[in-house]
């Protein structure tokens, strides 16, 4: 069963100093060896993990409907799709956003993700509140902070009027720093 | 003549493979004599893990890890499959004992000083593996793949994003992009499935080598301090002496204990089954209403108590400290006394542990900062008008969005303060004040309300008096 080596190490027979330099070597190889089978491996698997970083996403504009289709100072949700949705997202790569039509030609977008934890703020039109359902954050109808504990107004997401459409460019979720 | 057979066949496999004789030498290995039943929790626990293991093999059959597919798959092992319905409650109850367990394991451990010289490590691993049962039932939350799992995503992602430095990195790790999306769940999949069992079982068997490696703790005794010098020579003598078999003389209990646990959690499992599923997993169906599963209730108290501007502190710094406490400890504390009654700073450790998550569990369930979307309008009965400013008032008083946050007669919100008496305690001045200025929970109205309807929302109020004879 036990190797013959082992046998004489532990015995306490001397191995001469060739033996001791090859065996030295022979370790050292297969450490080597070993190493850059390892990193051929684990290059792409770093990498295929680490590549949503560098991906820099194109970001692009989302007709959320007409014009006219807007009230002015009313606050309404609209949903568009994703950058760049991957064919198996389903309903995950649906965007909205809160759209208030300021005047006949000024439009914000606002992200419906609040400051506080990014639960999605609801619009009291009554009350001309944004409220959050998870700790109660509320932002007046401008988007600053109106109560409770969201840290920074709401983000606003960049809004044009094109062809009679207006559209809004998609944005990442917005982390709060 | 059989057992001729037996005996030969069993002998051959003992031969060739060894595992016969070293299964039954590492089964019989001796424990102290008085480990009853304060040691069945560790047991109990790896019990918990193999049903996981069991159920989630068995639920991955018919699941879809993919943002379109996991919402639909779940619905069909809830409302379709045979047993499906049982299946998922028994993972999730049995997700919930592991959780349970893992606690009572730990409180136990550490009550009776067993994380002490040469047991540094049996602990340490302990609390990596009580990050990783946590790690698995956050992400096991996720793969439910409905409305609620998309935004607690999200809200991990923002929690990420005040990390100093990487904040950014990591949010947008967690999300795999820059929204939740079809990279979002494979990536919390991957994790569930694969890396964190892989943990796991790598460390449920660290573990498991390092307590037959330095034997089971001794029941502590009053007035025996651990003396790294001669503990070693003494436990050797204690289990030589009066060491029983693990198997079956201790064994036993954790059988009898692990029986009892499936049977809580296959009932719970078929009378009160799994979580509903929410919405389908749209993120842009503003209309909802995160909430953790109970597990981490306490812990969505805590991001909803944290006073405002230290967050930071809270979300990255908190967990971390506690961490490094935990795993510290039994490097600093690691000789003198082990029995609770020598040691009442443990005691109390423990107890307020318990009163903190348990009351911080309470309110989570209440979640009185979360605002009432749903309150109706106030009965005529309570308002005691039906026309006239006061009328008017009560009306606004929910329009405004008032309710949502304020209760009036059991009605409303728990967010500020209860408004049913506040007549008693606020002139009308005082009220035109408060409402038109806010304060730091309630927005300031005084650009939202008109001179009128400021009247008559004062006028309603004003009416708010307790019953007095």
């Amino acid at each position: 069963m036990k190797e013959t080596n082992a046998e004489n190490n532990s015995t306490g027979c001397p191995a001469s100093t060739a033996e001791l330099s090859r065996r030295k070597f022979l370790a050292r190889l297969s450490l080597a060896v070993g190493s850059v089978g390892a990193v051929i491996v684990t290059v792409p698997v770093v990498g295929f993990l680490l590549a949503p970083f560098f991906e820099r996403r194109q970001e692009v504009w989302r007709s959320v409907g007409k014009v006219e289709s807007f009230k002015i100072g009313e606050t309404t949700a609209v949903q568009y799709e994703d950058a760049s949705p991957l064919p198996w997202a389903g309903v995950t790569a649906r965007s909205a956003a809160w759209l208030r039509r300021v005047n006949a030609d000024t439009f914000i977008a606002f992200s419906i993700n609040c400051t506080h934890l990014g639960c999605p703020v609801r619009w009291l039109a009554e009350a001309n509140l944004f409220m959050c359902p998870c700790h109660g954050g509320v932002y007046y109808q401008d988007g600053t902070v109106a109560a409770g504990p969201p840290p920074l107004p709401l983000p606003r997401y960049p809004v044009r009027v094109k062809d009679g459409d207006v559209q809004i460019q998609t944005a990442p979720i917005p982390i709060t720093k | 003549m059989l057992k001729k057979i037996y005996h030969r066949v069993w002998d051959w496999v003992d031969d060739r493979t060894g595992l016969p004789k070293m299964i039954g030498k590492t089964a019989r290995h001796l424990v102290p004599p008085d480990a009853k039943w304060w040691y069945v929790f560790g047991s109990a626990t790896l019990c918990a893990l193999m049903i996981q293991v069991i159920t989630g093999v068995a639920l991955a059959f018919s699941y879809i890890p993919s943002a379109s597919e996991a919402y639909s798959t779940l619905h069909f092992i809830s409302d379709q499959a045979p047993f499906g319905h049982f299946l998922r409650g028994l993972h999730y109850y049995g997700a919930s004992a592991m959780v349970l367990m893992v606690g009572l394991h730990m409180a136990q451990v550490f009550l009776a000083g067993s994380y002490k010289f040469p047991r540094e490590l049996n602990w340490a691993t302990g609390v990596l593996l009580l990050g990783f049962t946590l790690v698995m039932g956050f992400t096991g939350q996720l793969l439910r793949g409905d409305q609620n799992a998309v935004w607690t995503v999200v809200v991990a992602a923002e929690q990420a994003g005040r990390t100093p430095f990487i904040g950014q990195w990591l949010a947008h790790f967690i999300l795999g992009g820059d929204t939740v999306g079809g990279a979002t769940f494979t990536r919390f999949f991957a994790i569930h499935v694969f890396i964190m069992p892989g943990f796991i079982f790598a460390f449920v068997g660290l573990h498991l080598w390092l307590v037959l490696r330095h034997g089971i703790s001794e029941p502590p005794k009053a007035g025996k301090p651990v003396d790294p010098k001669t503990y070693g020579a003494e436990y050797k003598e204690l289990i030589e002496k009066k060491g029983k078999p693990f198997w079956p003389d201790s064994a036993w209990r954790d059988v009898v204990f692990c029986v009892v646990m499936i049977v809580v959690i296959a009932a719970l499992a078929l009378f009160s089954g799994a979580p509903q599923l929410g919405k389908p997993p749209d993120p842009s169906i503003t209309t909802a209403s995160p909430r953790p599963d109970w597990y981490l209730m306490w812990y969505f108290a805590v991001l909803a108590l944290m006073p405002h501007g230290t967050e930071q502190y809270f979300l990255v710094f908190g967990p971390l400290i506690v961490g490094i406490i935990l795993i510290a400890l039994p490097f600093v504390f690691n000789r003198g006394e082990r029995s609770p009654w020598r040691r009442p700073w443990a005691i109390a450790v423990v107890l307020m542990t318990v009163v903190m998550i348990a009351t911080l569990w309470v309110a989570g369930v209440k979640s009185p900062w979360s605002p009432n979307f749903n309150a109706p309008p106030l009965s005529a009965s309570v308002v005691g008008a039906t026309n006239g400013p006061v009328f008017l008032g009560a009306q606004l008083f929910h329009d405004k969005g008032c309710l949502n946050c304020h209760l009036i007669a059991d009605d409303g919100g728990r967010r500020g303060p209860d408004l049913t008496a506040v007549a008693d305690r606020l002139s009308k001045n005082q009220m035109v004040l408060k409402i038109a200025n806010g304060g730091v929970n309630m927005p300031a109205y005084a650009a939202n309300l008109t001179p009128a309807e400021m009247d008559a929302l004062v006028a309603f109020l004003q009416t708010r008096k307790s019953k007095s004879p």
